[in-house]
């Protein structure tokens, strides 16, 4: 029979668990509402970017002029590299076990020859870069819950400048896409090379352009580069503490379902032992009086 | 007559949007733009400095840091890097940069990024300007 008391011990720490995963909730429940708002502003630039590159798109480009633009040129995929960006911190429910499958998954079946050059962004995958003995070439972490731009850019001259040496032959990024607060879902982009969006035909060819179409295509090539990174960054940070706030939800519920079992059990335990003193008592009673 | 429709975009957010727009006078890379509603197809890049804005008679001033700008279909699109309406330059901080970044030129500490204080400086001059140019005007 168990101990009322050992009982009431477990119904009090579970209680307190109740209490920090609750907090733990509201905190994550905050900070979501301000990440969800940053990727959502951040949107248009990246859209408005994608657009404007996509006028330009319809750009008669011939081949000695795409060699000034490296930065659009396709070749033969031997070897990638793979942004990875992961929250640093757990307690995330299954976000950061999906988002490691699905790099396994790239590693295996995307990756060419199974060994990808690795940009860690966030310590979960740093961690698990580390652990399966990849090929690491660069880590970011503790960006924060709210990175400028200007944390993320050394990140894109790096994976830049792999894919200018001809290291590398195509550049993705991985990263949790928020859709929503219950829905997170892994996904591969491509960075480099610049895959030109569709464009309305033929506008671009009377752009003027200042100071002139190189020196445009130059500063804009970067740029989008740099802002489709950003954007990865906001939508992890967004669906980080978009699943923390459910797992932490999920906590809280459990535990106080426990601790109304617990408290069920323990008093039971308690009417067991009043009803056997008494019977006791009785027993004493009975014996005296015969 | 045809009209302008205007939007400043930063990284982090749309800074403004408006419909209706008589002139837009923008710092282009190659001298200042000025572009009236059915302006020839653009795209140029931005230098850091002033722009105006003009609709339905009222003018706004903003400090705008680099970036694009793209015209087409009277459509304005500025891409800015960073951005910020003139009323929204705080006076004080940004003559605290201007002293600080002027020390730092003054003293050439060695530990100092001289490039990256020229640029702060810069910066400062025009966020000062833009911010006083609205005082002047009363607005």
């Amino acid at each position: 029979m168990p101990n009322p008391r050992e009982i009431r011990r477990r119904v009090r720490s579970v209680k307190n668990m109740a209490q920090i995963t609750r907090a733990m909730e509201m905190v994550a429940a905050s900070k979501m509402r301000r990440a969800q708002d940053r990727v959502t502003s951040g949107r248009p630039y990246s859209e408005r970017l994608r657009e404007v590159l996509g006028d330009l798109a319809s750009l008669q480009l011939d081949s000695e002029q795409l060699q000034e633009f490296p930065l659009l040129a396709q070749r033969e995929v031997k070897k990638t590299a793979l942004i990875l960006i992961t929250p640093d911190r757990g307690l995330a429910g299954a976000l950061n076990s999906n988002i490691l499958r699905r790099t396994v998954q790239y590693i295996r079946n995307e990756s060419v020859d199974g060994r990808p050059q690795v940009i860690a962004v966030g310590k979960k995958g740093r961690d698990f870069a580390a652990r399966t003995n990849q090929d690491l070439v660069a880590e970011f972490i503790r960006l924060g819950d709210r990175p400028g731009l200007n944390d993320i850019r050394p990140i894109a001259q790096i994976a830049i400048q792999e894919f200018l040496d001809g290291n590398v032959d195509a550049v993705h990024i991985l990263y949790t896409q928020f859709v929503s607060t219950l829905s997170q879902t892994p996904v591969v982009l491509q960075l480099l090379p610049i895959e030109r969006p569709e464009g309305s035909s033929d506008k671009a060819q009377d752009y003027i352009f200042e100071p002139n179409e190189k020196e445009v295509l130059n500063q804009l090539l970067p740029r989008y580069v740099e802002i489709n990174l950003y954007q990865a960054v906001l939508e992890n940070i967004a669906s980080f503490y978009s699943a923390q706030m459910v797992a932490m939800r999920n906590a809280t519920d459990n535990a106080k379902e426990l601790s109304d079992d617990l408290s069920l059990a323990m008093n039971k335990a308690r009417q067991a032992q009043i009803t056997n003193e008494v019977a006791e008592i009785a027993a004493g009673a009975n014996a005296f009086r015969t | 007559m045809a009209k302008l429709t205007v939007e400043i975009i930063t990284g982090e957010s749309i800074v403004y949007s408006k419909e209706n727009v008589d002139l837009v006078e923008a710092p282009g890379a190659d001298g200042s733009l000025g572009i009236l509603p059915g302006h020839a197809k653009l795209v140029s890049l931005l230098a850091s400095g002033e722009m105006k804005i003009r609709s339905e008679g009222n003018e706004e001033y903003f400090a705008v840091f680099g970036g694009f700008i793209e015209v087409m279909d009277n459509k304005v699109i500025i891409l800015a890097d960073s951005a910020e309406r003139a009323g929204e330059i705080d006076l004080e901080r940004v003559s605290q940069a201007r002293d600080s970044a002027e020390a730092a030129l003054r003293d050439r500490d060695e530990v100092v990024d001289i490039a990256e204080a020229e640029t702060a400086l810069r910066q400062a001059a025009i966020r000062e300007r833009i911010g006083q140019r609205r005082r002047g005007s009363g607005s």
